[in-house]
C-alpha cells in the first residue's frame, strides 16, 4: 500500500492525524514513566559512593538528553520550513520550543539539586552548565522573536535563522566535559559499554522513552492549536465539528 | 525498608524528591495550558464566526 507522505504535511490533514496520535503518545509515556520510576526508586540498588541522591539520575540524565535533541528537531524543522516554505513545518518548530525550554528548565533545577549535596554548591559557571543556560536563552530568545513579529511567516523565517545558529550550541554541551576541565561528570554510558548497574540503566532508559514520547504527544496538542489560529480564516476550520457546534 | 526511611532517603529528601516533585509538576501545569489553549481557541474561532455572521 503507497501511502503519501506529502499529503500529511498539509495543515488541514495533518490536524486530523495528529489529534488520532496523540493518545497513542501521551498513554505509553504515562505508563513507561511509572515502570522507570519504580525501577528507579525499588529496583535500582544505593549508590555505593552517591547514597540515595544519585537517583535523580533517572531524571536529570532523561531531560537533558531531550533538551538538546528537541532543540535540533526545532532547528531542523524550522530549517526545512526556511528553505521549502513548507509552513507546517515552522509550526512544529514553534510548538517545540516551549517543551524543550520546560527539559531544559528541568535539567538546570535537578543539576543544581544533585550539584549542592555532591558538590557543595548548587550552581559553578562550568563549561556544561553554562552553556546549558545559554541553551534555555536560545529557545526563550527563539519564543520571544516569533511573539514580537505579528505576520506569523516573517516570524518564521527570523525564528529560524536564530534557532538555526543557535545549533551550534548543542555540541558544545555535548563535547564540553571532554573540551574543558570542568566538574560536571563525564558520560557513564559509552557506544564502547557502561559500568552501570543494568537496573539503573534500565530505570534511566525507561524515563528517557516516556519523556520521549510525552514530548511527541505534548507537541502534537500544541501543534493542533497553532494550526487552528494560523488557519482560522480557512473553510476547512470552520467546517471542524468542533468549532461548528 | 519502610516507608519513612523511604522518604528520607538517607538525608537526601530534599534533593531527590525537589527533582522529581518540580519535574512532575512541570509536565502536569503544561498539560493543563495545553487544554486550556485548545478550549480557548476553539472558543475564539465560534466567537470570531458568530459576530462575522451578525454583520
Amino acid at each position: 500500500m503507497a501511502i503519501n507522505w506529502f499529503k500529511y504535511a498539509a495543515p488541514s490533514t495533518f490536524y486530523g492525524l495528529a489529534g488520532k496520535l496523540i493518545p497513542w503518545f501521551a498513554w505509553p509515556a504515562a505508563v513507561l514513566f511509572v515502570v522507570g520510576l519504580y525501577i528507579g526508586f525499588f529496583v535500582a540498588p544505593t549508590d555505593a559512593t552517591q547514597s540515595e541522591a544519585y537517583r535523580i539520575i533517572f531524571i536529570h540524565v532523561p531531560v537533558s538528553i531531550l533538551s538538546m535533541i528537541v532543540y535540533l528537531v526545532m532547528a531542523g524543522y524550522a530549517a526545512v520550513g526556511l528553505i521549502f516554505n513548507t509552513r507546517l513545518s515552522s509550526m512544529m518548530a514553534t510548538a517545540l520550543a516551549p517543551t524543550g525550554a520546560l527539559l531544559t528548565f528541568l535539567s538546570l533545577w535537578t543539576g543544581a539539586l544533585w550539584g549542592k549535596p555532591m558538590w557543595g554548591a548548587w550552581w559553578v559557571w562550568d563549561a556544561r552548565l553554562t552553556s546549558e543556560l545559554i541553551l534555555l536563552f536560545l529557545y526563550l530568545g527563539f519564543m520571544s522573536l516569533q511573539a514580537s513579529i505579528e505576520d506569523p511567516r516573517r516570524a518564521d523565517r527570523a525564528g529560524a535563522l536564530l534557532a538555526i545558529v543557535g545549533a551550534v550550541n548543542v555540541p558544545i554541551i555535548y563535547f564540553s566535559v571532554q573540551w574543558w576541565n570542568t566538574l560536571h561528570q563525564g558520560a557513564t554510558i559509552k557506544m564502547s559499554g557502561t559500568s552501570m548497574h543494568i537496573a539503573m540503566q534500565q530505570a534511566m532508559f525507561a524515563v528517557l522513552a516516556a519523556l520521549w514520547l510525552y514530548v511527541i504527544a505534548v507537541t502534537l496538542m500544541r501543534v493542533r492549536s497553532i494550526i487552528l489560529q494560523r488557519e482560522r480564516n480557512s473553510q476547512w476550520v470552520a467546517e471542524l465539528s468542533e468549532v461548528k457546534q | 525498608m519502610n516507608w519513612l526511611e523511604f522518604f528520607a532517603m538517607k538525608g537526601y529528601a530534599l534533593y531527590v524528591w525537589g527533582s522529581y516533585g518540580i519535574a512532575l509538576l512541570v509536565f502536569a501545569v503544561e498539560i493543563i495550558l495545553l487544554r486550556h489553549k485548545r478550549k480557548t481557541t476553539l472558543q475564539q474561532l465560534r466567537l470570531v464566526r458568530d459576530a462575522e455572521n451578525l454583520e
